[in-house]
């Protein structure tokens, strides 16, 4: 926003207030600056306007017509009112319109409390529509993508997510087709998006106002996992989700939830509480070793992070030609998945098949990545992680069992996969594995040990950062890309080529996982912000602060994966991406059976 | 919910695509392909585009509009939005006469709606349908500016001016 600061500022009215802000503003930021609340549907902070829905409507002295302020620039002495009685009927008739055309269910709906167009009937006083839609084309939901379920029927063409998929994501699932009062928000030929071009990401589900796109609802398979005596149910919470559930429950964003979480899994009767930062400190080990290996042994460089299954859809449906430099590494999710039914259950005695293994997810990708055919490894006939949930659909679990979360005491995570180190904890924020490699990676090929662990450089939410740092007299470059848009340009090479980068770091989301498709929806700027202080405090506030020092991670290779990279390991926590997945998946084996790798520990560990 | 399954284009597509490597190879898609490097990169490249490559096709199936976007490198979604859009793109082939039936004021006051119904009686197809021959597609418009000749109606490039339903099976003879 350094631009911005520099313009000249203009001073105008709003509602008999005098407001100063920079020339370029809109009239809605200059209102909310001044704390009036024009209500608003198709405006969001992080999409941009639009002025699709004329519900921020307002009166500006001298204009023709009653003006979107989404989009109405402010200038030097205009007087604009924003509640007077041509307003707010013009905006209660444009909400009727929008009502008249929306089906009402809204007490089964998945948004229902937590719906924008409910809030706006009801801010407005909404009493009565005087308008009926009632021969609105009927679509059947869209059921086709194992992360997202899209309702047409719902749809209020505010057009929020057909400008993320194809500005911020940069993917384009999502268009507006046909005109007038047939008007759809559609995949191209009207094919569900589980066929279309889609990522999974959900950013889509996060910034839709309405119910018409919500993450694939799997709670019911695991409360019947839950009432099934016969099964061992074992959870896993990623990083991202501590830093924002409690959002859901009325707390303010930034409050860490870690140890309610843990608290609360337990009283939904899960048997084990364990947590995927484990698993990131498990990747670290193994993605370090990858990257030192093909640093070491002139591989493809850079490697890329393989963490985020949206940017990994990404890579192989739109930039096939990279898949290379992507990381073999399982992400943690499918990590931990894979150590649940062979390590836990060999050390707990339980028969694999028996275990339920869930995950809590800030992302609607995973699910996908769950159902991934590679992702089955262990021994178990099941998927190695049989159901995922989003942020979102916990907070629903824990609601339905009538958890008073807000005033939980804290518990804890199980042992031994609930054991984490700081390194682990920043996954959930972009730039965040980067820096955790690098704390590893450093104090294995330089033997010191670093004064301090924080790599300030890789940190913020610039779209591509990049750092160099000397490790070991090698020149590391390092690039941190967030948002598939980002991403996409990146791998353009338009400004800066990638091949002049030793490691990147991928995230989907923009933000990275705090603010994935799966977390709560906020409409609060910043929120990235807070949630991300989450994690870096987090990780302050714990002893051990690189993955290479998580004890149970060292003792899970001492006493059953042998060394990073070993063939065991290579069996459960590697796999490969591309047109062939699996295929490669199985050469990747047979190569690390065939030649074995230079075991990390020889290098200190 | 797919609109069109069964066309031209996915006939060629079958072809072009690499999957069926081997069988005839339909030789538009280079035309195509030709169309589109002539408008590349000039803004408001997509719509030209569409217009010859319907004119090349006879209509804008998913395997066209797929290479439509892949050449302009935006989303096929964008595509499908502007094809559906505007009202004179098809997205399913149409027949070898194209039947337009005046439904404006003057001419529904005079008994369009009649002649209408005569013709999807006389052709078996509902309107914007197409005959399974592939002769005939029976749309509706709005005012030919021939309001003196009500009902008016056009097939191809022929105006026919004071039709009564009766007439439609003689009048269809011209054209089989």
């Amino acid at each position: 926003m350094d631009t911005a600061r520099a313009k000249p500022k203009v001073k105008l009215t709003i509602d008999g207030r005098e407001v100063e802000i920079e020339q370029g503003a809109t009239v809605l930021e200059a209102a909310r600056k001044a704390g009036i609340d024009i209500p608003t549907l198709c405006y969001h902070p992080a999409v941009g306007p639009s002025g699709a829905c004329r519900v921020c409507i307002v009166e500006v002295e001298g204009a023709r017509t009653l003006v979107a302020s989404c989009v109405y620039p402010v200038a030097e002495g205009m007087v604009v009112r924003t509640n007077t009685a041509a307003v707010r009927a013009a905006r209660k008739t444009v909400v009727e319109l929008l009502i008249a055309g929306h089906p009402q269910d809204c007490l089964s709906c998945e948004r229902n409390g937590k719906c924008e167009l409910q809030a706006l009937a009801r801010n407005l006083g909404i009493r009565k529509v005087r308008y009926n839609i009632s021969d609105k084309e009927h679509r059947e939901p869209d059921t086709s993508s194992p992360s997202i379920v899209r309702n047409p029927d719902k749809c209020v063409l505010c057009g929020r997510c057909v400008t993320v998929c194809r500005d911020i994501q940069g993917v384009g699932a999502l268009s507006f087709a046909y005109r007038g009062r047939r008007t759809l928000v559609t995949p191209s030929f009207e094919h569900g998006l589980g066929e279309a071009k889609c990522t999974s990401c959900g950013q889509c589900s996060a910034v839709c106002p309405v119910g018409a796109i919500v993450e694939k609802d799997d709670t019911g398979v695991v409360w019947d996992a839950l009432d099934d005596p016969e099964k061992h149910v074992v959870v896993q919470v990623a990083p991202a989700v501590r830093a924002a559930l409690g959002e859901e429950f009325g707390m303010p964003a930034g409050t860490p939830v870690t140890g309610k979480i843990a608290q609360a899994l337990h009283m939904l009767g899960f048997d084990a509480v364990f947590d995927t930062q484990f698993a990131a400190d498990l990747t670290i080990m193994e993605e370090g070793h990858e990257f030192i290996e093909r640093l070491n042994r002139r591989g493809v460089l850079p490697l890329v992070t393989s963490c985020s299954p949206g940017w990994i859809r990404y890579c192989e449906q739109f930039h096939p030609e990279f898949l290379d430099h992507i990381s073999t590494c399982k992400s943690p999710q499918q990590m931990m998945g894979a150590v649940i039914k062979s390590y836990y259950a060999k050390i707990k005695g339980i028969d694999p098949s028996k275990i339920f293994s869930v995950s809590i997810m800030p992302c609607t990708a995973k699910k996908y990545e769950a159902k991934r055919p590679e992702m089955r490894t262990s021994s178990a006939p099941s998927q190695d992680v049989d159901a995922v949930l989003t942020t979102r659909e916990l907070a629903r679990m824990i609601r339905a069992a009538g958890i008073d979360f807000a005033n939980l005491e804290d518990g804890e995570f199980d042992s031994p996969l609930g054991i984490s180190s700081g390194a682990g904890t920043i996954f959930g924020v972009t730039g965040g594995v980067m820096e955790a490699a690098l704390r590893s990676v450093y104090e294995i090929l330089t033997k010191k040990t670093l004064g301090d662990v924080r790599f300030e450089a890789v940190r913020g939410f610039d779209g591509v950062r990049h750092a160099t740092i000397d490790i070991a007299g090698t020149q590391v470059r390092v690039a941190v890309v967030h948002g598939l848009g980002n991403a996409g340009r990146f791998l353009a090479g338009t400004e800066d080529s990638p091949d002049r980068y030793h490691f990147v770091e991928i995230m989907a989301c923009p933000g990275g996982c705090i603010c994935g498709g799966g977390q709560p929806i906020s409409l609060d700027p910043a929120v990235r912000q807070l949630r991300a202080s989450v994690l870096y405090r987090e990780d302050e506030r714990k002893p051990i602060r690189k993955s290479h020092e998580n004890v149970e991670v060292r003792r899970l290779y001492d006493t059953f994966l042998g060394q990073p990279g070993s063939e065991l390991a290579h069996r459960l926590l590697h796999t490969a991406y591309g047109p062939d997945a699996a295929r490669l998946a199985r050469e990747d084996r047979a190569h690390s059976a065939a030649f074995g790798r230079q075991p990390m520990s020889a290098a200190g560990v | 919910m797919a609109v069109m399954s069964a066309t031209i284009g996915t006939a060629a597509c079958k072809c072009s695509c690499g999957s069926n490597a081997g069988k005839l190879v339909d030789d538009r898609f280079p035309k195509l392909d030709a169309i589109i490097a002539k408008y590349k990169g000039k803004p408001g490249a997509l719509i030209p585009v569409l217009h010859e490559a319907q004119q090349l096709f006879g209509c804008l199936s998913e395997d066209v509009q797929d290479r439509v976007a892949s050449g302009l490198g935006i989303s096929p979604s964008e595509v499908y939005g502007v094809s559906t859009f505007y009202s004179f793109f098809t997205l399913r082939p149409r027949g070898k006469w194209k039947i337009g039936v005046c439904l404006g004021t003057a001419c529904y006051v005079r008994g369009a709606a009649e002649v209408v119904e005569a013709l999807k009686k006389e052709l078996d197809i509902p309107v914007n349908g197409t005959t399974k021959d592939g002769r005939f597609t029976l749309e509706v418009v709005r005012c030919l500016g021939a309001c003196g000749l009500a009902p008016v109606m056009m097939i191809g490039d022929d105006v026919h001016g004071r039709v009564r339903p009766e007439q439609i099976p003689e009048i269809l003879k011209e054209y089989r």
